[in-house]
């Protein structure tokens, strides 16, 4: 090959970047822009709701749980080290709402329902459904990525919420029940410590880990090769690239709200 | 001038003049395709009459289905114009491209019936997303509308449950419930048995008369689809080779489309050869 061919190789590998990058862009603007614009269907954003929110509740409340024991478990074994069992309640709740409540509760719900999300759209992909709503007139985008995007926005508060919640109970089951750290200062700690702003800076990172994950596993659905390895490969990639961007931007968005 | 032009010519002279005289609901002119290094539509000139059944037929590969796909308006084109009942659909956009989409019925080959709705919800989709119609009216074109494709008492029943014959009449009823002055079918007995092919065959001339439709279809049915269908449009290479009544195009004294309807006659799967 010569120096000339791979050069021209390159620069086609990076206007096909460029052009991905930008189609990548677009999708997320026009899926936002298209829950402002009429038709209006409550319907569908209620229905999305229902499968984002509601059907990932029990994942969630059993994920939270799970994370409060080993945090309290860990936290009391750490913490009486340094004689401070006390501030067990304030350590558990403090990681939970700032950081593990948003990350664990988003990178559930991708794998739950966001890899179905791009398998359903990659699977209407290859059957011409999303052809069939162009042809019927119907914004494809609007119907079909619109209300999930509002449903993410929506859900992943209130799942990152009660992540948090369960995971503080979590850990005071394990750190005051189990292993017998002080009952009183778990709650008070807690109350005097726990600021609005670190609750705020969880429910930010959920709106944008929301977005993402809607953003991510939408785009990847629809752009799924037509045919049946192609809704696999679209599903794969929706559920790895969302589990690196939620992480990705909770760096970002940590540095910005610490 | 070439035997095969000559040929065209002729062929074409007189379903111009009947064309003429009733109107085109559709008109391609010298419509280009590229995707990639190939030339996939490479100048096509066709005209589909109102109220008649014309089928695209050709070898795979000639760009029928790429044709089709510009007729509904899910692809552009690089160059040349489609006018559908009057209006050039290659330069419109939003409500006035949606405008012209309304007027379409469209039967994809796989049927695209959405897996998770019922048939019922289907046929009413078009009707419940883009009208104000009561559900009490809706319901009754629903129920009329899977009457006249044979699908009575299928209400309830999923896509998945229905036979490939079944699908496509929902997927028939579907694309017809809204009332389109024009409809398309995509290889709409792909799959199918023989015996229910005739039946779909049947179901689409009637279909054609009772709604008084514009048909355009791409079919692999040669020569039986002949039987129910006015004119034939036959694509080779990117180009309309031969257009005409099916009794023009039969009798034309073209040596491509003598192999491939011999071909596929015989059955054979390899069309490429041509």
């Amino acid at each position: 090959m010569s120096i000339v061919e791979m050069i021209e190789r390159l620069g086609a590998l990076v206007l096909d970047g460029v052009v991905d990058l930008g189609d990548f862009v677009l999708f997320l603007l026009y899926s936002v822009l298209d829950v402002f614009l009429p038709p209006y269907k409550p319907r569908l954003w209620i229905r999305q709701i229902r499968i984002i929110g509601a059907d990932s509740l029990f994942l969630i409340i059993l994920i939270g749980g799970f994370t409060g024991m080993v945090l309290g478990l860990q936290g009391y074994n750490t913490l009486r080290r340094f004689g401070s069992e006390g501030a067990l309640g304030t350590v558990v709740a403090l990681v939970l709402v700032r950081e593990l409540g948003p990350v664990l509760a988003a990178i559930m719900i991708t794998a739950r329902a966001g890899s179905a999300m791009a398998a359903e759209i990659g699977s209407m992909q290859a059957t011409e459904q999303i052809d069939a709503l162009t042809v019927m007139a119907i914004n494809p985008v609007q119907y079909l990525v619109s209300p999930r995007m509002l449903a993410g926005v929506f859900s992943f508060p209130l799942l990152t919420a009660i992540f948090d919640v369960i995971g503080i109970f979590g850990g005071y089951m394990i750190g005051v029940g189990l292993m017998g750290a002080p009952s009183g200062p778990y709650f008070n700690g807690i109350a005097a410590n726990m600021t609005g702003h670190d609750i705020m800076t969880g429910i930010y990172k959920a709106l944008v880990f929301g977005v993402v994950v809607m953003w991510v596993c939408c785009y990847k659905g629809y752009h799924a090769e037509r045919m049946a390895t192609g809704v696999s490969r679209a599903t794969t990639e929706a559920v790895v690239l969302s589990s690196v961007l939620i992480l990705a931007f909770d760096y970002f968005l940590t540095s910005i709200l610490l | 001038m070439s035997q095969t032009e000559i040929n065209h010519a002729e062929a074409s002279a007189q379903p111009r003049k009947t064309a003429a005289a009733a109107g085109n609901a559709i008109e391609v002119r010298e419509l280009r395709k590229r995707f990639g290094q190939q030339q996939v539509l490479d100048g096509v000139t066709l005209d589909f009459p109102a109220g008649e059944i014309t089928t695209i037929v050709g070898p795979s590969g000639s760009g029928k289905t790429v044709l089709l796909k510009h007729l509904n308006l899910l692809l552009r084109p690089d160059s040349g114009t489609i006018v559908i009942d009057g209006v050039d659909v290659t330069k419109l956009s939003g409500r006035a491209l949606d405008a012209v989409r309304e007027k379409l019925g469209m039967l994809f080959q796989s049927g695209a019936l959405f897996d998770s709705l019922t048939v019922f919800e289907n046929v009413a989709f078009p009707l419940v997303e883009k009208t104000n119609l009561p559900r009490e009216e809706i319901a009754e074109r629903v129920r009329e509308t899977l009457k006249a494709v044979g699908l009575e008492g299928m209400d309830d029943k999923y896509p998945s449950q229905l036979s490939g014959g079944m699908q496509k009449r929902a997927a028939l009823a579907r694309a017809l419930v809204h009332r389109p002055k024009i409809l398309m079918l995509d290889e709409p007995t792909t799959g199918l048995d023989p015996a229910r092919t005739r039946a779909i065959h049947e179901l689409i001339r009637r279909t054609q008369q009772n709604f008084h439709l514009t048909v355009v279809m791409v079919s692999h049915d040669v020569p039986e689809v002949f039987q129910i269908c006015d004119r034939v449009a036959f694509l080779h290479n990117g180009k309309a080779r031969l257009h005409g009544t099916v009794a023009e195009v039969m009798a034309a004294d073209d040596d491509v489309f003598k192999r491939f309807v011999a071909g596929r006659a015989a059955g054979e799967e390899n069309e490429t050869a041509l």
